[in-house]
């Protein structure tokens, strides 16, 4: 039985996140059917694409109101990078782009340091370093974990959202996956 | 500011590794997944391999290399070597690499960096530098082009590159040290970040190299020393370059 549901964009590379779920003894599966997602156990929305295609895969396939569905009854659902920018009301990558809106707040270009921000920082107040590759991070009120100031971290209801790519993160980020994907 | 980054580079030709390794603790050392994982678990913050044959006999052997590296690695990798075309890229970014890297190709073909960084954004775009006499250098170092370091460094950064990998043909090999003073002055025009390759014969060396870039290839120095990562990883931080602290393996 396949107990973890990897949200499909139509852009690809899922393998890492599968590669991480099944170090960790998870069986998934890579899907956009709108009913796997209402009724997997977990359900991880990968970091994967751009924000604009995403979004219109997300809401052709009605896995959109599919997860606004799951949001609402407390159905756990972890986003990852992009996978989490995109829980949000909006981004500023791509010219704009209606996010779902699970959570307050937008997502914006970042303005300091080198662009993309790219390899492992601490996040705070963790204290332990994972693996960044962004150029666009989250305002969110709903921030649990910052990394140079930046919001790298969102929690709101059975939301789960971090910046960073916990899937490349060596040892830090399989425990912090296992974490968010155990039963609560 | 991300922490300073280690990135041993593999060069791959038909499924094995080919520049010499040679310390013990492998069972074998021509096998790219095997020195892949080994590095990884040394503490390597990335991993480049590059397919130094990128023959079209060789297309396949690569892609189930890149797909064994994805299934062991916990740790992001880039993929450079016979880049030439937005499928190019595709094919190696769906077998699971995170990055690819493009030299010649996006020298005569510039839109080919925007139309990869477009598809799966500027983080998985790496442009390749080969730089000798302020000019850039094709055909694995070989052949000199009329085209300056510095503006087309800037230009790859505008045209969507996330990172510039700067080799200075001249230095690499020759373990003397990095090209500061390139390095700098191409970092200093762009922002992006840099990782300096070429000329690493020391610990000392990849330290400079890291105050004055963001990240380090290192290839013989890792390869031919019995210390590998870990050894070279306690000399930087004694020489307080901070890095990634390391855990156990889970």
């Amino acid at each position: 039985m396949s107990d973890v549901i990897v949200v499909d964009y139509g852009a690809g590379n899922t393998h890492s996140v599968r590669a991480a779920l099944s170090h960790l003894g998870r069986t998934s599966v890579v899907s956009s059917d709108r009913a796997a997602v209402l009724g997997a156990e977990q359900v991880v929305l990968p970091g994967v694409g751009s924000a604009r295609s995403a979004m219109v895969h997300l809401n052709e396939t009605g896995v959109a109101a599919a997860l606004h569905e799951r949001f609402a009854t407390g159905g756990p659902i972890l986003g990852i990078c992009l996978g989490m920018q995109l829980a949000l009301e909006s981004s500023e990558e791509d010219g704009g782009v209606e996010g779902l809106g699970l959570l307050k707040g937008h997502v914006k270009r970042l303005t300091s340091g080198r662009v993309p921000r790219l390899g492992w920082a601490i996040v705070e107040p963790w204290g332990e370093a994972y693996y960044f590759a962004h150029s666009y991070a989250s305002d969110s009120l709903d921030t649990v974990a910052t990394s140079d100031g930046v919001s790298v971290a969102v929690k709101s209801g059975s939301f789960f959202g971090v910046q960073f790519h916990p899937e490349k993160s060596g040892p830090a980020g399989l425990s912090l996956l296992e974490s968010c994907l155990s039963p609560a | 500011m991300p922490l300073a980054r280690l990135i041993p580079c593999l060069d791959v030709a038909y499924g094995r590794t080919v520049k010499g390794v040679s310390f013990v603790g492998l069972r074998d050392v021509g096998d790219p997944v095997e020195l892949a994982a080994f590095y990884s678990a040394g503490g390597a913050d990335e991993l480049v391999l590059l397919d130094i044959a990128a023959t079209p006999d060789d297309t396949e052997t690569m892609t189930s290399v890149v797909v064994n590296v994805a299934e062991v690695l916990d740790i992001p990798f880039t993929v450079g070597g016979g880049v030439r075309s937005v499928d190019d890229a595709s094919r190696i970014i769906d077998s699971g690499a995170d990055r690819v890297s493009l030299n010649s190709a996006a020298l005569a073909n510039p839109n080919l960096v925007t139309a990869i960084a477009t598809r799966y954004g500027s983080q998985a775009v790496v442009v390749a530098i080969d730089a000798g006499g302020g000019v850039v250098h094709t055909h694995g170092g070989r052949v000199a082009t009329t085209t300056q370091v510095v503006p087309w460094a800037v230009e790859a950064a505008e045209r969507g590159a996330g990172e510039i990998l700067l080799t200075s043909i001249f230095h690499d090999g020759q373990r003397r040290g990095f090209d500061l003073e390139l390095t700098a002055q191409v970092r200093n025009a762009i922002s992006i970040p840099v990782i300096a390759s070429g000329g690493a014969g020391c610990a000392q060396h990849v330290a400079d190299a890291l105050r004055v870039a963001d990240a380090a290839l290192v290839a013989s120095i890792v390869h031919e020393n019995p210390a590998g990562v870990p050894g070279l990883r306690r000399e930087l931080e004694e020489m307080g370059i901070e890095l990634r602290p390391v855990k156990e393996r889970v």
